[in-house]
């Protein structure tokens, strides 16, 4: 048994129909530029506070070698927004980044739930609860 | 070397590295790795850290476009993907059991058969795909739009056993080594699952985003991820895996075949060095 040469589309069952498609593929989209824009105005945030970071190699240094300072908790986070610190709004950027994959499996489980593809949604819910387990056990690829 | 040197050049590395990680399927961590400890000096924890904010910018750079364009079969990447976290976890546990020069040599010797097997198929065309209970029942098969061909493409999915089985490897390597392993999820998909290229390339692309992402909080609060390093890196790899997005399609899914291999081979030769340094 062969599938037909020409599937419509919505009807191309591998992939999904053209709807879930275009959502999973806007979330992405969304989640990828607004973590673009807040990485980018973070780094020149930090050059108009450091001016010397244009020329001077020591900055370097000191910004890359073991126990460089920069935000490493949420509340280190939050406090550098208050004060504009671009280290903080690159970090939130970042985190924008690192959540969007999540939030995108997050968001297949109510699509395949209208679609009432219940196999999926029990496929979906326990990849998501792996994930988040798995996060709690600290380490994890 | 000022920071605005570093910023600017580590984000035109990186480009090279998403734009290459987006046609293969890969993070980019290979290319990001090496040029951040050989060429800048930088720890190697801050290079791991930059280097799985390389493999979630890839895939999530590139996998809006990919989605879009069929390319990405959510079903086999939903699938697929409770083997490859399942097996993130089991590698967590291992974790500290074995040294890491025999994981870098597993990981190694892994891959080198995935090569050969690649070069043979090259020669000696596959034989019909087998049929696959599971895939029928969950409905995994599809169809896209081959731009290259000009025309529509019908695959049939097969051996989800095996697919499995070899994803759940791929997961304990990623949580081990702390890399996106879609060198062995290609591998994966394209020969035991029997899927094209293309599609291959373009799930895994997608499936790397979601096991990173998993891990890189731990990192962050590890303080692994340093946002002077992380953010050209991120900056770079989104851009280039945008560009490799736009060009996979249309791209002979034979020359894809050709670059997988030959990156596959670093990869495996990297490991391999890594294990005996």
């Amino acid at each position: 048994m062969s599938l037909p040469d020409l599937v419509p589309p919505g009807e191309r069952p591998g992939s999904g129909s053209e709807r879930v498609e275009v959502l999973n593929s806007n979330l992405l989209r969304v989640g990828v530029l607004t973590s673009m824009a807040l990485i980018l105005v973070g780094l020149v945030l930090m050059f108009v506070h450091h001016p010397s970071y244009l020329r001077s190699a020591e900055a370097l240094q000191r910004l890359t070698s073991p126990g460089a300072a920069f935000p490493q908790t949420f509340p280190d986070v939050v406090a550098g927004l208050r004060e504009w610190h671009g280290q903080s709004v690159v970090v939130l950027g970042l985190l924008v980044l690192i959540v969007t994959p999540i939030l995108r499996v997050a968001l297949s489980i109510v699509l395949f739930a209208l679609e009432r593809d219940h196999a999926f949604v029990v496929i979906t819910t326990a990849v998501l609860t792996i994930l988040i387990a798995s996060f709690f056990l600290g380490k994890v690829g | 070397m000022s920071p605005l040197v570093f910023v600017l050049a580590l984000s035109g590395i990186s480009v090279a590295a998403g734009f290459l990680g987006s046609l293969v399927g890969l993070g980019g961590g290979i290319v990001v790795v090496p040029a951040l400890t050989l060429l800048f000096g930088i720890d190697i924890r801050y290079a791991i850290g930059a280097s799985i904010v390389s493999v979630i910018g890839t895939s999530s750079g590139a996998a809006a476009a990919y989605v879009r364009q069929g390319l990405t079969n959510l079903r086999v990447a939903m699938f697929l993907q409770l083997a490859t976290t399942a097996g993130a976890v089991t590698g967590a546990f291992l974790a500290g059991l074995l040294h890491g020069r025999w994981l870098y040599l597993i990981f190694g010797l892994v891959l080198a058969p995935s090569a050969l097997g690649m070069l043979r198929q090259m020669a000696v065309p596959a034989g019909p795909v087998p049929p696959d209970r599971w895939a029928d029942q969950l409905q995994l098969h599809g169809s896209y739009f081959d731009e290259a061909l000009g025309r529509p493409v019908s695959y049939r999915v097969a051996n989800t056993t095996l697919g499995l089985v070899l994803m759940w490897l791929a997961g304990v390597f990623s949580g081990l080594l702390g890399l996106g392993s879609g060198t062995l999820k290609v591998s994966a998909m394209d020969m035991a699952m029997r899927m094209p290229i293309k599609i291959s390339t373009a799930t895994s692309n997608l499936m790397i985003g979601v096991t990173a992402a998993a891990s890189a909080g731990v990192y962050f609060l590890r303080g692994d991820i340093d946002p002077i390093i992380a953010a050209p890196v991120a900056l770079g790899v989104v851009a280039g895996s945008f560009a490799g997005s736009r060009v996979l399609g249309r791209t002979d899914s034979r020359v894809l075949r050709g670059i997988f291999l030959s990156v596959l081979l670093v990869v495996s030769a990297q490991m391999i060095w890594k294990a005996f340094r």
